[in-house]
């Protein structure tokens, strides 16, 4: 149809699917599909996502390079919610001040959680945006998933729509 | 037939142009409505104070009434018993009162006011994609609704996680649905009332040093006033000693407090929540191998975890702003997926606000599972008209008949779960009439009632321009070639109302 293809004339770059930058693959870029990693309860109720690899991603992205983010977030994860020396210390001189002391301070949980969001932000643009992927902060998901959003290039998904039309065409 | 077409056309052609010349898309959506933050829509019933400081139930009576026993009841051994204590024996004894005092009135107040621990709701994506999960898993079972369980091993005991219809997610273990609140709660202890709110993962340590310091409270107070009327009652005579002390306050609470304090203790203890004590989830006479596999192995690490571990943060975000421009993806899949492609196209054509709404309340209903997903259809299919599917009009019109036959299918889920979803209210009652003599009433919410689910109405001002289109559409067909996308739409429509 005309109208669809006047439509993306403006928006549609017309390059090829290299998204270089975040900027780049959020502008350019229309969302496809999304994978949500699930959490991993083998070893009771500590936040670990599972390292099964999705096979909407075996196209995307090697599969070693996905264990190893999901690894590290795992990581990250065990070491905020240690139980250990050092939340000791912080549990006790927080209920000694009557939990004023986060006033001043933040938790040891926070401090990680700014880490594995540095990290994610990180991964996004040197691994992920490049492939035409985006991972979103598991906190942003209730710490439920791993979102990870497939894009593709405007254009591609300009002709894929436009093949759609076609086939209704063709039914009619 | 070809006016209202061009007419149709023409409304997109002239939605196109405005979408053009407007400058970024944001703006003139958020120009409209100023930035609210997420507690203003949270979907759980609770309340929220300071601007999404503080978070409460909704039923905060009770809480009002804990706090005025308390500051009474210290208020008047204050008052009374202090001044001829102090003098009498030390003054030592209105500055432990003191601080004790505010130590209580201090974990009451962090308990009440802040978040147990809720977990969000799915968003719309990932209902979706769980949705199909289980469809893939269970096949096409027929019309019953499959129980939605998911069986894991922790630790070497088998835990089933259950489907929460009403948050869209498999609850991770150890969490439960609040009815009360309406909210899943991870590691779920209990709704208490005279708290106001839920005790969770996030209140539990709060809640625990709140009892424990008020039986060591009330324990003081008592011993006190009892030593007032003792060394009163050698000067003046018993009754008369009596008449000047609080007493009789003191006396009933003491007894449920301590009991409590002691059975949290236990619960500490061995790791458990009421929820799985109540259950006996984890008591050797459900078997011999059954073990609770939470505990760390003895006592102090099992207490030291739940006191002293590290505190996670709240998921809920309550004083975020809400972003209204989260891309989402396009919707669902039993049998319509070929619409995918064009309602992504539809966002973009449209007048933004119209589309986005409409969107988004299409991906809504497509993942709420009942009647008003088969009205939000003619949304979807009409717009596909633009892209030459002439198709949807025939498709909407079959849409009667499976409308009228959903309400029978709306039951369903409740007598699905109902085996599983009866636990929780049962739970909650005889903590209520064992500890805190109080009975709440229950309801049921893990299926989904007339409040949660969109309703037609509501999506007819956003929808009009695409109803009016489906009206004028409707006898522009050509019958025979619709069949098979007919018979597609009918599946589809005949798995929903399945689910």
């Amino acid at each position: 149809m005309n109208m669809g293809n006047a439509l993306y004339l403006p928006t549609c770059l017309c390059d090829p699917p290299q998204f270089h930058n975040l900027q780049e693959l959020r502008h350019s870029a229309s969302l496809a599909n999304k994978v949500f990693i699930q959490r991993d309860y083998s070893e009771g109720t500590t936040c670990r996502f599972q390292t099964k690899f999705p096979s909407e991603l075996e196209s995307r992205i090697e599969k070693t390079l996905f264990e190893d983010t999901v690894k590290t977030l795992n990581n990250y994860y065990a070491e905020a919610e240690k139980i250990g020396g050092q939340s000791y210390l912080e549990g006790c001189l927080a209920c000694t001040t009557a939990y004023l002391i986060f006033l001043c301070m933040e938790t040891r949980y926070e401090k990680v959680l700014k880490k594995i969001a540095k990290y994610i932000q990180e991964q996004n643009e040197k691994i992920y945006a490049p492939r035409g992927l985006l991972i979103t902060d598991p906190i942003e998901r209730g710490m439920r998933v791993i979102e990870i959003s497939i894009y593709e290039d405007r254009s591609s998904s300009g002709s894929s729509s436009g093949s759609s039309s076609v086939s209704s065409s063709t039914a009619r | 037939m070809h006016l209202g077409v061009s007419e149709s056309m023409r409304e997109c052609e002239y939605s196109q142009i405005s979408t053009r010349s407007s400058t970024p898309m944001e703006t003139p959506y958020k120009k409209r409505t100023p930035k609210k933050r997420k507690w203003e829509s949270f979907p759980g019933r609770n309340k929220f104070f300071c601007d999404g400081r503080i978070m409460m139930a909704k039923q905060t009576g009770v809480f009002y009434l804990t706090l005025v026993l308390i500051l009474l009841t210290c208020g008047l051994f204050f008052t009374f018993d202090c001044p001829f204590l102090a003098l009498q024996l030390t003054p030592v004894i209105p500055v432990i009162g003191g601080v004790l005092f505010i130590f209580v009135l201090g974990t009451l107040l962090r308990t009440s006011f802040s978040d147990p621990g809720v977990l969000p709701r799915a968003s719309p994506d990932e209902a979706a994609d769980l949705e199909r999960q289980i469809d893939v898993a269970n096949g096409s079972t027929g019309y019953r609704p499959p129980p939605r369980t998911k069986e894991i091993v922790i630790n070497g005991q088998t835990v089933k996680l259950k489907y929460c219809f009403t948050c869209k997610i498999f609850r991770p273990p150890r969490a439960s649905h609040c009815s009360l609140c309406d909210n899943c709660v991870e590691r779920f202890d209990h709704h208490c009332p005279w708290v106001g709110n839920c005790v969770g993962r996030r209140n539990y340590r709060f809640f625990y040093m709140f009892i424990v310091s008020l039986s060591f409270l009330t324990i003081f107070i008592f011993a006190f006033v009892i030593t007032h009327i003792i060394l009163r009652s050698h000067r003046s005579g018993f009754l008369n000693a009596l008449k000047d002390s609080p007493v009789v306050v003191c006396f009933f609470s003491v007894w449920s407090i301590v009991g409590l304090s002691g059975f949290h203790t236990y619960l500490i203890s061995s790791n458990q929540t009421t929820n799985e004590d109540i259950k006996g989830s984890w008591s050797s006479k459900k078997g011999k191998d059954n073990y609770n596999p939470y505990s760390h192995g003895n006592i102090f690490a099992n207490c030291c975890a739940a006191l002293c571990g590290p505190l996670p943060p709240s998921l809920i975000d309550r004083r975020g702003f809400i972003q209204s421009d989260t891309p989402q993806l396009a919707p669902p899949t039993n049998g319509i997926t070929m619409y995918g492609a064009t309602q992504s196209q539809q966002s973009h054509m449209c007048d933004q606000d119209q589309c986005i709404q409409s969107t988004k309340f299409v991906l809504q209903a497509a993942t709420t599972p009942l009647l008003q997903q088969h009205s939000s259809e003619p949304v979807i299919l009409t717009a596909s008209h633009e892209n030459g599917g002439t198709l949807p009009g025939r498709a909407s019109l079959v849409l009667g008949g499976p409308c009228t036959s959903l309400p029978l299918g709306q039951p369903t889920p409740p007598t699905s779960t109902s085996s599983l979803s009866c636990h929780e209210p049962a739970d909650m009652l005889p903590i209520h009439g064992h500890s805190h003599g109080l009975q709440e009433p229950v309801a049921h919410h893990h299926y989904l009632t007339p409040e949660e689910v969109p309703s037609p109405p509501g999506m007819l001002p956003c929808g009009s321009p695409m109803g009016h289109n489906h009206t004028i559409q409707a006898g522009f067909y050509d019958p025979a070639s619709q069949d098979s996308l007919h018979e597609d739409s009918v599946r589809g429509l005949v798995k929903l109302s399945s689910v």
